[in-house]
């Protein structure tokens, strides 16, 4: 989808893309290696300054429309009397989202995307000064509708959620593993349609995502009717405390689409070269 | 997805290596792909036609090599091939279970032409 219209260059990396080759001496490189590079160390950078305020950020990814936003509602009208909260919202195009959030009574900074299908560490960068992090506790990235290329981009955050809509059918994490394998923990969102569709299986669902080698838990919940809703808000809660005390502990954790990252960078990529004869 | 940034960054490092060895034509690109990178290898290449134009990989051929999956499982100790949507350890069942291979997206080598 995405091959031609230069989805990936974001107001904040296109200074990346453009830059003159170098001519320092060859290295061993992998490919992927130098554009998540960048992303990496600012994300890096985000990290530290999220982790300087103890706050914990989590990044919600789905395909669009599968209740990222709602989940959000349900969940700061239940969580905002006891964690201080805020939100930053990435869409293609408008505010609609994060006036959502507002209307909860916290604070949420939308980053529109125009053409790019993904969030990344340059544009959360970008946001940074006007959040004020020593107000918060737990900070959510919404980010762009997309099973595909969100899975990639390291944001400085430290958890990966990954929503599943039951209107969505249940084999999804088979046919977009690179997705559902970095999520650390699985939501299967909009369980009260359950009783409308015949062959959606919460069990059948959880099963692929067990093939991944994902032993994450799967936690069914409906936003609408709050069915399912506690697991949820036991997590986050446990979440929130688990990182105030791996913070003061001078630790943080990533998510774990970076623990892929860093085997790329481990790898040890052979370059050699065999100068052929001119034709 | 991002496959046109990667082709960017592949043809920024081959250019650079080129360079390096003051080669005049790059013939050849050979790149390692496996199933979870996240990258789909049609429109890696499609994005590659896109972007050498005019380049000193103008004329290049990008070979793309796929990778197989493979796990090693922490329970029985054994490696096995795996597929995309199935990392469970195939001697014994478990997942627990870690990728080995599978996830490459390696620059493997460059072939030059007109080295100085
Ligand atoms: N029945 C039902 N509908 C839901 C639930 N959660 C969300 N929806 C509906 O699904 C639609 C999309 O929900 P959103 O929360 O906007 O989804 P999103 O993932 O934020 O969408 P994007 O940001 O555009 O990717 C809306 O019409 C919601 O009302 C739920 O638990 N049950
Ligand atoms: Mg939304
Ligand atoms: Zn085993």
């Amino acid at each position: 989808m995405c091959n031609t219209c230069g989805c990936n260059l974001t107001a904040g990396n296109r200074h990346l893309l453009f830059t003159p080759p170098k001519t320092e001496a060859v290295t061993a490189v992998s490919v992927l290696g130098s554009l998540l590079q960048h992303n990496n160390e600012q994300a890096g950078r985000n990290r530290a300054h999220f982790d300087a305020h103890g706050v914990l950020v989590i990044n919600l990814m789905s395909s669009p429309g599968a209740g990222k936003t709602a989940l959000l509602e349900a969940t700061i009208q239940r969580l905002k009397a006891n964690i201080n909260i805020a939100v930053i919202e990435g869409d293609l195009e408008t505010e609609n989202d994060a006036d959502r959030i507002r209307a909860q009574g916290v604070p949420a900074y939308q980053i529109t995307t125009g053409t790019a299908c993904h969030l990344d560490a340059h544009l959360i960068a970008g946001v940074l000064p006007q959040l004020d992090l020593s107000a918060i506790d737990l900070l959510f990235i919404e980010n762009v509708g997309n099973l595909v290329c969100p899975a990639s981009f390291d944001l400085g955050h430290h958890r990966n959620v990954t929503l599943l809509s039951v209107t969505e059918g249940d084999d999804k994490p088979a046919k977009y593993p690179v997705m559902f394998r970095a999520a650390d923990l699985m939501l299967i969102t909009k369980t009260d349609l359950l009783p409308h569709l015949d062959d959606f299986s919460v069990a059948k669902a959880a099963q692929c995502q067990r093939a991944l080698a994902s032993q994450v838990p799967v936690l069914p919940l409906s936003s609408r009717t709050g069915d399912g809703l506690d697991a949820w808000l036991d997590w986050l809660a446990q979440e929130v405390v688990a990182h105030k005390l791996r913070v003061q502990r001078q630790q943080t954790i990533k998510p774990r689409m970076q623990e892929d990252g860093l085997k790329w960078h481990q790898q040890t990529p052979k370059i050699r070269f065999r100068p052929v004869a001119r034709g | 997805m991002h496959e046109l940034s990667l082709c960017q960054d592949l043809l920024e490092q081959v250019t650079a290596i080129a360079q390096t060895h003051k080669a005049d034509t790059v013939v050849r690109i050979i790149v390692w792909i496996g199933p979870l990178s996240g990258v789909e290898p049609l429109l890696l290449k499609s994005a590659f036609d896109l972007i050498r134009a005019g380049g000193v990989a103008d004329q290049a051929e990008l070979v793309l090599q796929n990778q197989a999956v493979k796990v090693v499982c922490s329970d029985c100790g054994m490696a096995s091939e795996a597929t995309a949507n199935n990392l469970l350890c195939r001697h014994c069942g478990s997942g627990h279970t870690r990728l080995i291979g599978g996830d490459e997206l390696i620059l493997a080598r460059v072939e030059l032409a007109g080295v100085a």
